[in-house]
């Protein structure tokens, strides 16, 4: 109401509403990198500003959910929803904005297949709860209390918005338009699609993901490669690596031929492996199974000649022990969109 | 949950197995049980690939998610791949999964992975219904990993 009024008097004094298309950014479950990706567009942020109506980002605008219910269905021109959805907020919320956008884009991992905050699918919410709130050294909860999305108070009730079983993608929540891959996105990528909405290009076929290549890292990534064996994986602190072969010669896990490329090989290049957070390539249903059939192709065990079955099995077995955490290194950044989608149950 | 799965879950579950059979060895060695008209359980849906080494870890997670309690890979013996050593980076790539499929609740049985030549049809029939069984034992998929997402859910 306070809102409102104040409105009327700005319109009363001459202001009028933009008549720029609106353009919005939402964060679900995610950290606010996107936002700063988004930022880091940098001086381009005028021409954004010229062209379009920011209208609403709970990260850097005041504007308030009550301002997009009052909003016709439709009426903002791009969302770019960042953050997967892991409580009944984040859904009401991809809900909300898919309702009132004409374009609805899943920005960065988290929205576009689960990132980091979907790991947490390889347990259940209760082994969740027990860990945070009851089973932690840190934490004294002599009353073993766990949250509780409606709570009784003298005052009246309490409610918090619910902790679902499993962590989602937007796309499993609700109809997507497209996708920027990344954590974050790359600025110039993001920027290359906001410049391409402002030059009114033609847009390409609903679903496709935006601002990413057709490849994978290792047609960005300079590093010499040769033919692959590998007698050992090595995790990054255990070898200095050299700074112009590549990384996976040298027994590192790097993802990079299992990821989508777009970002410019930027972690290749400063000597650390690539973590996959482009997602998989195009062609590619599971990003993870993806990079088991690239491994399990270029593990070197030596002679094989004249040993039995299960001698090859022991030595297999032996250079992938040095694998620590198999499916938080396949699946870093896309364990929700991935076929199996995590343990749950 | 698809309706079938409900009701095998009921009573008189009948495990689904898709079976990967290389061309070369393993697929002619269940043409010769066939052949020698023996029997052998209907559980497996046999799909004939050039090379065990062309079976991709994504196929193995999609038959899951398309319903099979079990997949089975069958290679030449060590040493005797019409391509050198496809059935090598088939064995390596198996045991990188079942690792990966435990983190994901799922019991290494419902992942078999073995060698069969064309002349062992008999071994072909012993394999598979070892395999049945266990996993009748087991019972579905879904009492491993309640929630395969639906597959063709991103680009496809």
């Amino acid at each position: 109401m306070l809102y409102n009024n104040k409105l009327n008097k700005l319109q009363e004094r001459g202001y009028r509403m933009s008549t720029k298309p609106k353009l919005s950014m939402y964060w679900a479950s995610s950290c606010g990198g996107c936002e700063v990706s988004l930022v880091n567009i940098n001086e381009k942020i005028l021409d954004l500003a010229a062209n379009f109506d920011f209208y609403f980002c709970p990260c850097l605008l005041d504007t308030k959910k009550k301002d997009i219910e009052a909003l016709e269905d439709g009426e903002i021109a791009i969302t770019f929803f960042n953050g997967a959805i892991r409580t009944s907020e984040n859904e009401e919320m991809a809900h909300l904005m898919r309702e009132k956008s004409k374009i609805l884009i899943a920005f960065g991992s988290c929205s576009y297949e689960g990132c980091i905050p979907a790991l947490s699918n390889l347990h259940t919410k209760a082994a969740h709860f027990k860990s945070i709130y009851l089973d932690n050294p840190t934490v004294d909860n002599p009353h073993g209390i766990v949250p509780k999305t409606e709570t009784e108070v003298p005052e009246g009730t309490l409610a918090i918005p619910a902790f679902y079983e499993s962590v989602r993608t937007l796309s499993q929540v609700t109809d997507v338009d497209y996708s920027i891959p990344g954590c974050p996105p790359e600025p110039k990528q993001v920027w290359g699609v906001i410049e391409a909405v402002i030059q009114g290009k033609a847009l390409p076929p609903k679903g496709s993901s935006l601002g990413a290549g057709n490849s994978t890292v290792c047609r960005e990534c300079e590093r010499k490669k040769e033919d692959k064996k590998i007698t050992r994986f090595y995790r990054t602190w255990e070898i200095i690596p050299d700074t112009q072969a590549c990384l996976l010669d040298q027994g590192l896990i790097c993802m990079g031929i299992a990821t989508a490329d777009g970002c410019g090989a930027l972690c290749p290049k400063v000597n650390m492996p690539c973590t996959g957070c482009y997602g998989p390539p195009v062609g590619t249903l599971d990003q993870g199974a993806k990079m088991v059939a690239a491994l399990g192709a270029i593990i070197d065990i030596g002679e094989k000649k004249g040993l039995s079955e299960d001698e090859l099995v022991r030595c297999v077995d032996h250079i992938i022990d040095s694998i620590p955490d198999y499916s938080g290194t396949f699946y870093k950044y896309s364990l929700a969109g991935s076929i199996l989608g995590g343990k749950r149950g | 949950m698809s309706e079938d799965t409900l009701l095998d879950t009921a009573e008189g579950f009948e495990p689904k197995i898709v079976g990967f059979l290389c061309n070369w060895c393993s697929y002619a060695g269940a043409d010769k049980a066939g052949g020698s008209q023996k029997s052998y359980p209907p559980n497996v849906s046999v799909i004939r690939v050039m090379c065990s080494g062309r079976v991709d870890p994504q196929f193995v997670l999609k038959a899951y998610s398309a319903g099979a309690d079990g997949v089975l890979i069958l290679a030449c013996h060590p040493g005797d791949c019409h391509y050198k050593e496809g059935n090598y980076m088939a064995m390596q790539r198996h045991r990188i999964l079942l690792r990966m499929l435990s983190e994901h609740g799922i019991d290494s049985a419902r992942c078999r992975f073995d060698y069969v030549s064309a002349a062992e049809g008999d071994r072909f029939i012993e394999i598979l219904t070892e395999m049945v069984d266990t996993i009748r034992a087991l019972g579905p998929m879904v009492s491993d990993n309640t929630v395969g997402n639906k597959i063709m859910v991103k680009r496809s």
